[in-house]
């Protein structure tokens, strides 16, 4: 098979994927009776065409680029962990147990830290036994954290219906946090402001998310851990080889993964929700998944492919919104999405493939 | 054989070549790979094409057999202008290949490897059925003995590539293209090999063997073409070259074929082994019981067949494979089993280790050269930032010296380790473990697919480490290698070690001899 030049494999392969992504789309919307040109307008307008809808897709993204740094960080140590969704949800729990239970925070400045501290050992915790097991027993880990996400959604529940509400109250959701923890949104930030005029749920977890990328890449490319990561990723042989211990590796980025799948709390459960309600992430979780196979697993590319699908999912709102479209189209768009990106991917370099190929012999 | 609609001048008297070759030149971006080559190969003949990894061979063979396109020039088949645009026209030309790693489904038996692509319907009864009788005439022509029901992960090696020969005779290949084919064998397997290749011949096939073995052209093919730097150098009759001649047409140069070595001034004990035990995974003993000590300034050369204790015994001492026993390294026990022993603490104790498998072990394929510089020795002072970062530019400077050092081509640090041939992976390697400056070199099958020019100097490098005083530790199934390099001479055989002679007390006769299991008076 031809090798694409560094700048299509990086760029135009995803791009072309995107496209007939859309293509396809478009032609599911036409089978079900509506203008695929409509339903486009509609969601980069209401998605990207205003801060206020920028401010959504934002939203979405600061949740992705969490959990798709969580893939990463897995994925390069050559372990798949699924179970991003279970550590986001537990995440959740520590946020709310650092807000409820803990001291009274007189400013979210004091809160934000103390809260993504709980948020990380909550979901590093739950990807801890996964790891242990994979590290000690060999259980694979995609099937012990699919497992875990089935284990966390019921023990949130027992938790939320049990526990975590407030005596009277109807839903299954812990109280309301303090006002003084609310983190800003983006359009309370000076400067900000400016731009976004109405109030958007994005806020400064955003800029945690973009600090957290910009450390992953530190992390795997500039220090030794994330070189024996890598090395241990890429061949377990070659790791036992130069005295680099599975079991510590497999600890450590697993440990790691579930601490930034729950840092997504901060963001949905601290920022927009300011109480932790059932199922809180959302999917989050497994979109994670997409995010870091779509972003060559480079925290770049996680920023970027976290905005792409932030922008799905706000469009896909705005579909259910504005037109008779069924919202699920929404999970129809993002499927096919991850089809092309993901599972398809070689299929669209073959296909590239033909145009890079040297110049025929005239036989 | 219809006469083709050929062009060229060719004396009309002469059978129409079974390949020609004309003016073939393929280029890879900057590199090229292929310049102008011209090559004929007489019909019933073994065409031995020889040169340096990275000469061009290997992008000859797949244009022949449809894997690249020619930027320009010519392939005859018997004659017959016929393009070869994909491995499809190369099967239908009659051109069957062998690669060097097979291609083969380790869990279906020969005969379903065999029909695997070639059956006669949705049906396999029937297939498998012609197949049976087809491989029965071929195995009995050819002295090609194997079983069709076996299943291929059980079979040997050797047996594998038999399997490989067999497809491409299922499917009437009248040319049998061979890509390094003795890199996995055995001396006897190999040997076996070429009595089928011969008996190829004889009924009239025509067989292109690709290798850089010396040995292997001189004994086996009626002519040879060697390439440099993407162009055929030479062709020439077999019977009228010798190794000597052929190596300096290869590499371009006079090439020392003996390793030069004065004798060696063995110092105080550095590594003493006793007793070393090794069970595998399945709980059976692979080393019984070894014990040896090697001093300072001295090379032991470890022969045998391999799979007799030879890997366990490096990775043992390597800190990759619990064993139990008793080893010291400069007087200090080192631990065998337990947290302690690994490759970290080894390295650290002062212990460097070339892996007998540098794809799988010694190097990360994926990442570049300046990242495997290190590999192993990454916590090491020097490659340190600060407390948190590591040095990028020490690495890259580091990698930089090593690669003029030990004239690794193309010296680019940022190039991956899998885009090296292996004689300049194999030279990233050497060049970490020696540089480390350790008191005792583990180093195995050091020269295993390495090209010519790239032995001379590996080898040159290793007696230049014992020289400085260092102990070596070589394991080979090269006895050719063994027998130049070492200073004694360890035979492996099941586990235990037949015999340790001085390397100047022995011959290969006796050496073979233990290296079978045949215990007799070379034991000293």
């Amino acid at each position: 098979m031809t090798r694409l030049p560094p700048w299509a494999d990086v760029a135009l392969v995803p791009l072309v994927s995107l496209l007939m992504a859309a293509g396809i789309s478009a032609l599911v919307l036409l089978a079900i009776g509506q203008s695929p040109v409509e339903a486009f307008n509609v969601m980069v307008d209401g998605a990207l065409g205003s801060a206020y809808g920028w401010g959504y897709t934002l939203y979405y993204a600061t949740s992705f680029m969490f959990t798709g740094l969580a893939v990463l960080i897995a994925f390069h140590a050559g372990l798949f962990n699924i179970g991003g969704e279970g550590q986001a949800q537990l995440g959740g729990l520590g946020v709310a147990l650092v807000l409820l239970y803990t001291v009274p925070f007189p400013h979210w400045a004091l809160a934000l830290p103390a809260a993504m501290l709980g948020a990380a050992l909550f979901g590093a915790a739950w990807a801890a036994i996964p790891a242990f097991l994979q590290a000690t027993r060999g259980s694979h880990i995609v099937i012990t954290t699919i497992m875990f996400n089935y284990i966390a959604a019921a023990l949130m529940v027992y938790l939320l219906v049990d526990w975590l509400r407030p005596a009277g109250q109807m839903d299954p959701a812990s109280a309301r946090f303090a006002i003084e923890t609310r983190l800003p949104t983006l359009n309370e930030i000076p400067g900000l402001s400016l731009i976004f005029t109405r109030k958007v749920p994005a806020n400064v977890s955003l800029f945690v998310a973009l600090l957290a990328c910009w450390l992953v890449w530190v992390l795997m490319w500039r220090t030794r851990l994330g070189y024996e990561i890598r090395a241990y990723g890429k061949s377990e042989k070659a790791a036992a080889y130069a005295g680099i211990s599975p079991f510590r590796i497999t600890m450590i980025a697993m440990l790691l993964s579930g601490a930034l799948a729950g840092l997504m709390a901060i963001n949905n459960v601290m920022g927009e929700a300011g109480r932790l309600v059932g199922n809180a992430a959302e999917g989050a979780g497994f979109i994670g998944i997409a995010v870091a196979l779509m972003g060559r697993n480079h925290p770049l590319g996680v920023v970027l492919a976290a905005i792409l699908f932030g922008f799905l999912y706000q469009g896909g709102a705005e579909l259910g919104l504005w037109t008779s479209i069924p919202i699920e189209l929404r999970t129809v768009v993002q499927g096919l999405v991850i089809l092309f990106t993901g599972a398809l991917d070689q299929m669209v370099r073959m296909l590239l493939g033909v145009f890079f190929r040297p110049r025929r012999v005239p036989a | 054989m219809t006469p083709g609609t050929e062009s060229g001048g060719r004396p009309a008297t002469a059978a129409p070549y079974a390949i020609e070759l004309r003016g073939i030149s393929k280029a890879f971006g900057p590199v090229q790979a292929n310049r102008d080559i011209s090559i004929r190969v007489p019909k019933g003949t073994i065409h031995g094409i020889i040169g340096e990894n990275g000469a061009g061979k290997s992008t000859l063979m797949s244009i022949l057999y449809g894997f690249y396109r020619a930027d320009s020039g010519e392939i005859y088949i018997d004659g017959k202008l016929t393009p070869i645009p994909d491995s499809q026209s190369a099967i239908r030309a009659g051109i069957g290949m062998v690669f060097q790693h097979f291609k083969l489904v380790q869990n279906f038996t020969v005969l379903e490897n065999v029909i695997l692509g070639v059956e006669d319907g949705p049906m396999l009864n029937a297939s498998l059925a012609k197949a049976r009788r087809v491989l029965e005439t071929l195995e009995r022509d050819y002295e090609l003995e194997v079983d069709p029901d076996a299943l291929i992960e059980n079979l040997s090696v050797g047996h594998q590539q038999r399997v490989e020969i067999l497809k491409a005779l299922y499917r009437e290949a009248d040319i049998l293209i061979l890509d390094e084919p003795t890199g996995v064998l055995t001396p006897a397997e190999a040997d076996h090999l070429f009595r089928i290749l011969k008996g190829l011949r004889d009924q009239g096939k025509t067989i292109i063997l690709i290798t850089h073995k010396l040995r292997e052209i001189m004994e086996a093919t009626d002519n040879v073409s060697v390439m440099r730097r993407g162009q055929m150098v030479a062709t020439v009759k077999t019977a009228e070259t010798s190794p000597e001649a052929l190596a300096e047409l290869m590499v371009g140069r006079k090439v020392l074929l003996e390793v030069a070595k004065t004798p060696a001034r063995p110092g105080p004990v550095v590594l003493d082994v006793a007793d070393l035990r090794v069970r595998d995974e399945a709980g059976v003993e692979r080393l019984k019981g070894v014990s040896f000590q090697i001093r300072a300034g001295e090379i032991l050369g470890i022969a045998g067949v391999a799979g007799n204790g030879q890997s366990e015994l490096l990775a043992a001492l390597g800190g990759i494979q619990a064993a139990t026993g008793r080893v010291t390294l400069t007087g200090r026990d080192l631990p065998l089993i337990g947290p302690g022993a690994n490759g970290r603490t080894r390295r650290e104790a002062g212990i460097a280790h070339v892996p007998e498998d540098r794809q799988v072990l010694g190097l990360i394929m994926d990442f570049a050269a300046w990242e495997n510089v290190a590999f192993g020795y990454h916590h090491r002072d020097r490659y340190q930032h600060n407390r948190l970062l590591m040095d990028l530019g020490a690495l890259r400077e580091d990698t930089e010296h090593k690669m003029q050092r030990f004239d690794v081509r193309p010296p680019i640090p940022a190039l991956a380790a899998k885009s090296f041939s292996g004689g300049n992976q194999q030279k990233i390697v050497v060049a970490r473990e020696i540089e480390s400056a350790p008191d005792l070199l583990l180093i195995g099958q050091p020269t295993r697919g390495v090209d010519i020019g790239a032995i001379e100097f590996i080898h040159k490098q290793i007696v230049a480490l014992r020289d400085a005083g260092r102990a070596i530790l070589l394991v080979s199934v090269e006895l050719d290698e063994i027998m130049s390099l070492s200073d004694r001479i360890a035979v492996m055989f099941d586990g235990r070690i037949m015999g340790l002679t001085d390397a100047a007390a022995t011959d290969e006769r006796a050496l073979g001899l233990l290296m079978a299991g045949v215990s007799t008076a070379a034991a000293a």
